[in-house]
């Protein structure tokens, strides 16, 4: 079946078109969701926060140039909008928050009994991430971006992004260790 | 080769595995990774590692479920309340090419090579047909030809759907009595024209209602 390329969308929703709007939306909208929820940790500042990313990418799409990736724009735009309301959260409600998801996963008898595989475990840990490596894992796991995509959304160089993933993976596996599973690395 | 000299190597080759996992890595980078993995055991067994870790981020991610209709809601509320802005053209000619291509499926690409090549031979015929009466007649005639004019009857913008073929088209346009007057347009609109004479206003939205039934038809809109 052939589909519309992102650069094409983009370049309709330059000239005004809302049906183009909508594809691109339908098409990126839960992995940008899911992008930010990690960051901020909110269900309804996520939702909040993609209107704003696609209202973002409505305004801002004829200065796209299709350097990178359509999907790479739009989680920078995302990065930039998380981090934002992160800062401007009070630091008691974002502690709260934390420690109040950590301490729900830790006390649910499920998840318990859970540690036992190895699988949820390793979920777990990945919640417990800091943001920065959170983050990091997520966008080389889950969106599936490139050494040199990594290090445009997030604005480091590609060098850094290699030392922060292998440090990311190292702290994950020191968080296993932690919960009674060695994986005999680092 | 000592393991002194292997070590930076292998830490080179570590770094690189979590987009090994990925499919990311660049064919060259991809082929270095793989024969590290194919002499080297221990790295092997930390890949196994990193494609669990690839799994299961996967997996959390996933459950992380998707955002409500409220959310696509704001946002149309928001740019409805954006100012109106002009269509502009494309970037460059590059994305205008492609802008073009893609608006056409395969089968309304090849109905439009086989109506290009339709027109090309009616406009031999008509340019064969001009000449012969040249012969015939001594009187002044000015250097265009004869037509009647275009901008003259009742007309639509048509998308075709893209799962009609060329013949469902050519059937659509005979039982209707239309004809292509221009096209194909960015978005891959055609402008056919309806009537040779203007109709009144009621007729031609039942007219266009009507067309607007038929399979063949994904989008339509009345035009000047």
């Amino acid at each position: 079946m052939q589909t519309t390329s992102d650069e094409v969308l983009i370049s309709r929703i330059a000239g005004g078109d809302r049906l183009a709007m909508q594809v691109l939306y339908a098409r990126h909208h839960v992995r940008v969701y899911r992008f930010v929820l990690r960051l901020v940790r909110n269900e309804a500042t996520a939702e909040d926060l993609i209107s704003e990313v696609f209202l973002d990418v409505w305004r801002q799409a004829g200065k796209f140039e299709g350097r990178s990736a359509a999907s790479t724009w739009m989680l920078s735009i995302a990065r930039f909008k998380a981090l934002s309301t992160l800062r401007r959260r009070p630091e008691e409600e974002l502690d709260d928050e934390t420690a109040g998801q950590i301490e729900d996963h830790a006390d649910d008898p499920e998840t318990a009994l859970a540690k036992k595989d190895k699988g949820s475990a390793l979920r777990q840990c990945l919640t417990k991430l800091s943001a920065d490596h959170r983050e990091i894992i997520d966008l080389v796991y889950y969106h599936e971006k490139s050494v040199e995509e990594v290090a445009e959304i997030v604005g480091i160089p590609e060098a850094t992004v290699k030392t922060r993933m292998f440090y990311a993976r190292k702290k994950l596996s020191e968080l296993l260790k932690e919960q009674g599973v060695d994986r005999g690395w680092p | 080769m000592n393991s002194k000299q292997e070590a930076p190597e292998r830490q080179d080759i570590e770094e690189l595995l979590p987009w090994h996992a990925a499919g990311t890595l660049s064919r060259r980078d991809a082929q270095r990774v793989e024969e590290a993995l194919a002499r080297d055991p221990e790295l092997a067994r930390r890949y196994a590692l990193v494609r669990e870790e690839f799994g299961e981020t996967i997996h959390l991610n996933e459950t992380l479920g998707a955002p409500s209709a409220r959310a696509l809601e704001k946002l149309f509320v928001a740019i409805n309340a954006e100012p109106e802005r002009r269509q502009v053209a494309s970037l460059n000619l590059g994305s205008r090419i492609s802008e073009f291509f893609s608006s056409l499926s395969p089968r309304t690409l090849a109905w439009s090579a086989s109506a290009a090549a339709i027109a090309i031979l009616l406009q031999a015929g008509l340019l064969a047909d001009i000449m012969l009466k040249e012969t015939k007649t001594s009187a002044y005639e000015t250097a265009s030809a004869p037509t009647t004019d275009p901008g003259v009857g009742a007309f639509t913008l048509i998308r075709f759907a893209p799962q009609a073929s060329s013949d469902d088209v050519t059937k659509f346009l005979e039982a209707n009595k239309l004809s292509i007057a221009a096209g194909p347009m960015a978005g891959g609109l055609y402008k056919v024209r309806v009537a040779v004479t203007g109709i009144p206003k009621g007729e031609f939205a039942r007219i266009v209602k009507k067309l607007q039934e038929d399979k063949v038809v994904s989008f339509i809109a009345a035009t000047e």
